[in-house]
């Protein structure tokens, strides 16, 4: 690999790059799925490759191929140039970057059982009893379950001298049960919506997410739902279950803090963001109790967003984002860092693969638990009157980040600290900054969970990244609640 | 690029490794390149190379695939062996169907060629220039820009082991186009398979006329309205519409056509083919098994006729209790590749242009009162059977009085049935070549619909 990097930052160099880097990987995944019983998806892939990215002239140029031979890497590195110098007719100014110190290091995921070792029939057997557990349930129309299994080795050489060698797990599993009557599609699905629970672990991931132990539940709740109340419509005090307020950070606080977005570069099609370069240490974001961070360290935990280095090489970082409800960081890259005068990145430009230009996304943007001891059930028993939300169904958000609207696949009213009943098709929406500025309550560490959304879609052409939400359950204020179903 | 000869050469050495009952090979291929820009320079600009294949094996009843994107022959071996393995091991589905023969591929007569040399051959200075014009266009207005102009060459094969050869190439370029005013915006995008279809200064344009019209934008109560909907904004509501026209969604009951095909959902004035040999349209003749596409009627003057099927699913839905109730019955081509979880979808969609066309301008004419959307975004299913979407409107939403478009608006949430608002279309114009950022293209209508259900305002 090492040579590859070297042919391709020498044919850089000599043709005019003041910097260049170059991203090698081989990147194998694994994807298990079944519907009703039957096969949904058996498939292995693998693709390497590699890119080069240099600054020509002030501007950016990008090749990629997924030829490792020495005449490709010569040749890619010269049409990344000759690309870098068409992007430099239309420039303003020369790119410059934030320094940093080039290092030769090695990193990879903690993984206690290589989930690539296990028998995939063994991974089959669970997934089908998951399903039998599931349809045992009388009314359930449909079951669906995944696995999915991913490594990822990188090496990444810079014309600054750093080389980095980096390997990454990823495993992911969960399930949904639907249930069809009359005019309605209910769905339940465990522990979370959308492909379920997915962290930087090996198989030991599927072993502590007690899948069977909760199949009958979740089928069983997806058929109630059925026979539930319409979730009201009006102004309540709300509680969002834990992977629930993961993507409402991730909409509401992760997408607007990008600092690519900030500055106009992603105007065309992610959009902009509410928080605008004035806003930094001035705006109010949340009440007290909000403390956000955005943590790529292995000692936060095995989110999506952890990793050694980020794809230019810079260290895995903490940045406070939110400092007691104060909005206090950006995440940032090399670039970005230097343009609005920053000192050193926060690490946190990355690539889908090695076809792809390292853009910024999310690391693990968390929000920190409670300090005092505070359980989800001690919570709903010190509430007077809410609506319990549990488990996505819907999400969207504008595209400057302020007007949001969620819907959670079931709710729960309590009254005087208690359930009292379920309610179907809830939503809520609201305005960002009001919505974290109601916040009143957060569980503590013990309700705390490093959630994973591994489908975040951004960049042109589109990228998919992985990213982590720590979040606790938590409580929110005179929120609006239902207007998703009002004369729709 | 990847040749069909090449493909063919390949699958002969994955024969050689192959001790499956059948084997399936799809292969891909990719050459392209996007030039993005914003702050009116160009601040990221790619290029990609890219092949593979995806081996498919099948024994007795199990199948499972394996892909991979080097061609060499320890590669290939490791691909075959994988897709065995990952077959063996599961339980024998006696749904599962042999491998379709040779006669199941053959290219609609109609076929419009969709491979363009000026496009595959689209260089980054040329995309330059372009982008030059359209920044140059932005700074008239005093404005900064945004956006992407992309080429891209690919091919697509599938050969398998009862002799079965599908090949299709074709080429893609796109614009688009977002131009920044202090507090508006506009946009506009455009693809085709040939460049010169393009003309990114009109669309550069069109944005900027859009952001110079909803400078200073005014809010309005949300609550329900006479909408003119753009093309790009008809084609991202409907096409979350499309994929429960699928066979395996009425089986599985996940699909708001559950007990409702053959039924009028729609108004009368909408009816919608797939059809992927529509000059307009593009895409590749054949399935994930590489069955010949048919041209199908998916709804006719608001009834829904039928559904599209992949070989099995229509197979499963003959013996199911839905038969006799769906409509035909039969293979369309419309499967993806094998296993999946969604079994087939019309990609190709096309809706018949109305008795009676008119343009945006004499929608906007014939309203009273209501709202000019030019694009919507962050659409997402708030209700699978009712069909309700959310989403917000983007980038020049216009309030319009008395038939003239009197001023830009604050964005809206909107929460809104899509068989309502199909229900509820009384103008149309004529149909084109659409791209949006929520669905894949479609040849679609701007629409002029009533009461559409706008729920709350943001802030800009």
């Amino acid at each position: 690999m090492k040579d590859l990097g070297f042919w391709a930052l020498d044919t850089a160099n000599q043709r005019g790059a003041s910097y260049a880097d170059v991203r090698v990987v081989n990147d194998r995944s694994r994807a298990l799925a079944t519907r009703n019983g039957k096969i949904g998806s058996a498939s292995d892939a693998e693709s390497e490759g590699f890119n080069v990215r240099v600054l020509v002239d002030g501007a950016w140029g990008f090749a990629s191929s997924a030829d490792p031979g020495r005449s490709s890497a010569e040749a890619t590195a010269a049409r990344a140039v000759d690309i870098a110098r068409a992007s430099a007719r239309v420039k303003e100014k020369d790119v410059s970057l934030a320094p940093e110190k080039p290092v030769t290091a090695e990193w990879s995921t903690p993984c206690r059982v290589d989930p690539f070792s296990l028998s995939v029939a063994d991974n089959l057997a669970l997934l089908d009893e998951i399903d039998s557990q599931l349809r045992a349930v009388p009314g359930i129309t449909l079951a669906e379950t995944n696995m999915n299994f991913r490594r990822e080795e990188q090496w990444f050489f810079s014309s600054e001298g750093a080389s980095i060698h980096q390997t990454k797990y990823t495993t992911g599993a969960g399930y949904a049960a639907y249930a069809f009557a009359g005019n309605e599609i209910q769905k339940r699905s465990y522990p979370n919506s959308f492909g379920g629970q997915w962290q930087n672990k090996g198989y030991e991931l599927i072993e502590e997410l007690e899948l069977v132990e909760n199949a009958r539940r979740i089928g069983d709740e997806a058929v109630r739902l059925h026979n539930a109340d319409q979730c009201p419509e009006g102004v309540f005090d709300i509680i969002l279950d834990g992977s629930q307020l993961g993507l409402q950070i991730h909409e509401s606080i992760g997408h607007p803090i990008e600092l690519d977005r900030v500055l106009g570069m992603e105007a065309n099609f992610a959009g902009t963001s509410f928080l605008t370069l004035d806003q930094l240490h001035r705006l109010r974001y949340g009440s007290e109790l909000v403390n956000v961070v955005a943590d790529a360290r292995q000692e936060h935990g095995p989110g999506l967003g952890t990793f050694g280095f980020d794809d230019e090489g810079v260290p895995a970082q903490c940045t406070p984002i939110i400092s007691s409800g104060l909005f206090t960081g950006y995440l940032t890259s090399r670039e970005t860092a230097a343009l609005v005068g920053i000192e050193r990145s926060g690490g946190a430009l990355r690539a889908e693969n090695w076809n792809r230009l390292p853009i910024i996304r999310m690391t693990n943007i968390s929000i920190l638990p409670g300090n005092q001891d505070l359980s989800l059930e001690e919570l709903v028993a010190s509430t007077d009157h809410a609506i319990l939300f549990q488990t996505n169904r819907s999400w969207s958000i504008d595209d400057k980040r302020y007007n949001f609207q969620f819907g959670t696949e079931i709710g729960w009213e309590i009254k005087k600290g208690k359930r009292v009943r379920m309610l179907k098709n809830p939503s809520y929406s609201g305005i960002t900054t009001e919505f974290w500025n109601s916040m009143d309550a957060i569980c503590s560490r013990q309700e705390w969970t490093l959630w994973g959304t591994p489908h975040c879609g951004k960049g042109q052409p589109q990228q998919v990244m992985g990213t982590g939400h720590g979040a606790a359950p938590a409580r929110f204020r005179k929120v609006k609640v239902g207007s998703a179903y009002r004369g729709a | 690029m990847l040749s069909r000869d090449q493909a063919a050469e390949i699958f002969a050495r994955i024969q050689k490794h192959s001790r499956a009952d059948a084997v399936e090979c799809l292969f891909y291929g990719s050459r392209s390149a996007l030039t993005r820009f914003a702050n009116n320079v160009i601040h990221q600009n790619v290029a990609e190379e890219n092949s593979g294949v995806s081996v498919r094996s099948v024994f007795n009843g199990r199948t499972a695939r394996a892909t991979t994107n080097r061609f060499d022959d320890t590669s290939l071996m490791n691909v075959v062996r994988a897709s065995e393995a990952l077959a063996r091991v599961q339980e024998s589905d006696p749904d599962l169907l042999p491998l379709p023969g040779p006669e199941a591929a053959h290219a609609p007569a109609t076929m419009p060629g969709r491979h363009f040399e000026n496009t595959a051959g689209l260089t980054p200075g040329k995309r330059a220039e372009a982008v030059e014009r359209i920044v140059s266009a932005a700074r008239r207005f005093k404005f900064t820009a945004a956006g992407i102009f992309s080429n891209s060459e690919t091919v697509e094969g599938i050969f398998n082991s009862r002799g079965l050869m599908a090949w299709h190439s074709q080429t893609s370029a796109e614009v688009s186009v977002t131009m920044l005013a202090g507090d508006s915006s506009g946009w506009q995008k455009a693809n085709s398979p040939d460049v010169g279809n393009l003309d990114p200064v009109s669309l550069a344009g069109i944005a900027a006329e859009k952001a110079a019209r909803s400078i200073r934008p005014g809010e309005i109560r949300p609550g329900k309205y006479t909408v003119v909907l753009e093309p790009a904004a008809v084609l991202d509501l409907v096409g979350f519409g499309f994929f429960d026209f699928a066979g395996l969604a009425v089986i599985d009951q996940r699909s708001f056509l559950n007990h409702r095909v053959g039924t009028r959902l729609f108004g009368e004035n909408i009816t919608i083919w797939d059809d992927v040999g529509h000059p307009l349209q593009s895409g590749s003749p054949f399935d994930g098994e590489g069955i010949s596409r048919r041209r199908v009627q998916l709804v006719e003057r608001g009834v829904v006729k039928r559904l599209v099927y992949a070989r099995a699913t229509a197979e499963k839905m003959k013996h199911s209790e839905n038969a006799g109730k769906v409509g035909p019955i039969e293979a369309t081509g419309h499967g993806f590749p094998i296993p999946n979880e969604i079994g087939e979808a019309p990609m190709n969609i096309v809706f018949e242009a109305p008795q009676q066309p008119k343009s945006v301008d004499e929608m906007i004419a014939s309203t009273e009162r209501g709202v000019l959307v030019t694009r919507l975004w962050y659409i997402r299913e708030v209700d699978p059977y009712q069909k309700i979407l959310t989403g917000m409107t983007r980038d020049g939403t216009f309030l319009v009085e008395n038939g003239k478009v009197v001023g830009g608006i604050r964005n809206f949430r909107f929460n809104q049935s899509l068989i309502d608002m199909l229900s509820k279309v009384d103008e149309m114009s004529m149909p084109v070549r659409t791209s949006g950022e929520e669905s894949f293209d479609m040849v679609v209508p701007a629409m002029k619909v009533r009461d559409f259900n706008f729920t709350e305002v943001t802030k800009f």
